[in-house]
């Protein structure tokens, strides 16, 4: 698998059309430059070390939880660690720096490592989803709202129903779940943690729990250990000169470092060690915080309610969350972008839909006229008056797509753009002018609501070529009979 | 009569534009594709009924009926199955790994790669020895499922040389 598969691309008549939102004559000379796959990632995700790690889009709270965690242990062992060390014990620093480290070391790990997000689905797949969900639907049944798309699956005895996420375009595994601030399905999706960065799920999970276990050890310590200063001080020289003294090595005032340290660590303590108390809890009965939130598994909602993911005692679910095997990431960041992948469906741009390469760009204009036609088909089953002026404008743009793997050069409409971006732009509109009457008759949704407004900016300079380019495409289809055949079946439904 | 007129046309169209997408070949590197042209591609689900571990529905689809033996493909996909079970399965020796990572803070894993990843590489051996063996001189190339984020195993089907799609 070679990843710069640019060169033999350069021969046909369709350039390498980039999934980023830049000119289709930028990304013909990009080209040549292998990218690798973070770089088209669909999420909302910060990628850092090209690629290595990720992280949510708002990092703020982030910084703040490292700063504070930094300081008040930086104090700690500036100001108190010295005194502890001479009067009671060394063990005190040695202890403290252990903790530090950890706590550090599973934040760090937290924040950067992937979740478990899943990728999206390919545009086949996606289509074959459709396909299967209309089929056990049933045609007939187009109202002015299909049904909840929602599969219902047996775990164990327990009945799960798993949603389609429009976003990702999947049924969603039992247990994942989207996360609207990185705008991406997370499996075993616990929650997100602004505090941390990133979401917490399947991958990251145990990290998160160290981190929060850890952190709680380490602010009693400290809490612990300030207060333990204090009175070894008073006791040598009565409570208030303890706290007013200002030894004359150290800078600045004492007291205020004293203050400091107690306020931060007693309020951390008590909202620190509450949350480990919960996800200790969370973890020996096997949920996500997700799923306790919403009372799941509670048996307040029917008492045969239980949860089908517990192994049964407290100590395997304990083992199992902890020790068990971390499955690896699938989104494969650092990864190469194959010329001749399929790229995963991104409904956020209108233009992204129609593929980084060329042999894409023909399976999505395939998948298009597959869905199109599916949306022409509904409509004409819909026995409402007002579906028939829509349709007759629906059916005109469709043929239209058909025939675009065909060679461009027939299709010039006198635009100086290049020819590999034309049949794009009109694919674009004929989909747009479709979406708004899709959108009315509340079918059921190709396209997520966001992207509506983004092809519409197109859809003005677009319109009239998708007329001239109707009148093109039907010479072109008279002259293949099977696109004639499609042609005419179209125009009967239209006329029923 | 016309939801099946309607599907029928569906059918057509489908078909048409698989003609004329034959006219622009995909540029991939395995011979069989330089050769072929894609008519269909086929997914294989995950089955949920065991949980969240990795397992795909051992169910023959309608697509492959001429194509394969429904013993042969049920087998790949058993095999799979026992092959992604093994990757996630809880035992000691899977503890002490993750304990021995724990204690080590996960720096182990910058020299030796998880049991996971070990078994994912057995599991990508099988299938490339799958489709060299059984499925490729059939017309069909199985894609890794780790590819798919382990949504589906997808089932390339390729048009005979000859013409006609294998329906």
């Amino acid at each position: 698998m070679l990843p710069g598969g640019g060169g033999p691309m350069k021969d046909c008549q369709y350039s390498h059309i980039s999934t980023r939102s830049s000119s289709p004559m930028e990304s013909a000379h990009k080209n040549n430059a292998p990218r690798r796959k973070w770089e088209v990632f669909p999420g909302r995700n910060t990628f850092l070390c090209n690629g290595r790690i990720i992280m949510a889009r708002q990092t703020g709270v982030f910084y703040f939880t490292l700063v504070l965690i930094v300081v008040t242990s930086g104090l700690f062992f500036a100001f108190d660690c010295p005194y502890l060390a001479v009067h009671i014990t060394p063990a005190v620093p040695v202890i403290g720096g252990i903790l530090f480290f950890f706590v550090m070391g599973t934040l760090l790990r937290t924040s950067f490592s992937d979740p478990g997000v899943l990728p999206r689905a390919t545009a086949h797949e996606a289509a074959d989803l459709e396909r299967q969900i209309d089929v056990s639907n049933g045609s007939s049944s187009g109202g002015y709202r299909p049904p909840p798309r929602t599969k219902e699956v047996t775990i164990n005895g327990q009945s799960v129903k798993l949603k389609y996420c429009f976003t990702c375009k999947i049924f969603r595994p039992p247990r994942a779940s989207h996360c609207s601030l990185c705008d991406n399905c997370v499996e075993r999706f616990d929650h997100h943690c602004p505090w941390v960065g990133n979401c917490v799920g399947k991958r990251n999970y145990r990290f998160f729990y160290m981190f929060i276990l850890s952190l709680s050890f380490l602010t009693i310590f400290i809490f612990a250990f300030v207060i333990a200063h204090v009175i070894h001080r008073s006791h040598q020289t009565g409570f208030l000169n303890a706290l007013k003294d200002s030894p004359a090595r150290y800078p600045f005032h004492w007291t205020w470092h004293n203050i400091h340290c107690s306020v931060i660590c007693f309020f951390s303590v008590w909202s620190i060690v509450g949350l480990s108390g919960f996800h200790t809890y969370l973890i020996s009965s096997n949920q996500t915080t997700n799923e306790d939130i919403k009372g799941a598994w509670s048996t307040k909602r029917g008492k045969e309610n239980y949860n089908p993911y517990s192994h049964g005692n407290i100590v395997t679910n304990c083992c199992v969350a902890l020790c068990g095997p971390v499955p690896p990431s699938l989104i494969d960041r650092r990864g190469f972008i194959q010329p001749d992948a399929p790229q995963s469906v991104a409904p956020s741009n209108g233009i992204t839909m129609y593929g980084a390469t060329q042999s894409h760009s023909n399976m999505c204009d395939q998948d298009q006229c597959i869905q199109s036609t599916k949306f022409v088909l509904q409509a004409a089953a819909t026995p409402l008056l007002q579906t028939e002026p829509h349709l007759a404008s629906n059916e005109l743009p469709l043929p239209g797509k058909i025939p675009l793997s065909a060679p461009c050069a027939p299709l010039t409409l006198g635009q100086p753009t290049p020819p590999s971006s034309t049949p794009n732009l009109s694919c674009d509109t004929t989909l747009s002018d479709m979406l708004p009457a899709r959108e009315e008759q509340g079918g059921p949704h190709f396209l997520t609501p966001e992207e509506v407004p983004s092809p519409r900016g197109v859809l003005s300079s677009g319109s009239s070529l998708t007329h001239s380019h109707t009148m093109h495409v039907f010479n072109l289809a008279s002259q293949d009979s099977l696109h004639e055949d499609s042609v005419r079946g179209l125009v009967k439904l239209s006329s029923v | 009569m016309r939801p099946r007129s309607g599907l029928l046309i569906q059918d057509t169209i489908q078909s048409g534009s698989r003609r004329t997408f034959n006219m622009a070949e995909t540029h991939s590197l395995q011979d069989m594709r330089q050769q072929a042209a894609i008519a269909s591609k086929v997914f294989v689900q995950r089955d949920y009924s065991t949980g969240t571990t990795c397992q795909f529905q051992i169910k023959f689809l309608p697509e492959l009926e001429n194509r394969i033996d429904k013993q042969q493909f049920e087998e790949t996909v058993r095999t799979l199955n026992n092959l992604y079970a093994e990757a996630e399965k809880i035992g000691g020796k899977s503890y002490l790994e993750g304990c021995l990572a724990c204690l080590t803070a996960y720096t182990i894993f910058l020299c030796m790669e998880t049991h996971y990843e070990k078994v994912l590489k057995k599991i990508a051996k099988y299938i490339q020895e799958q489709n060299d063996k059984i499925y490729a001189p059939r017309g069909m190339l199985i894609t890794d499922p780790i590819e798919r984020g382990l949504r589906v195993i997808e089932i390339t089907i390729y048009e005979d040389r000859n013409g006609g799609s294998g329906r």
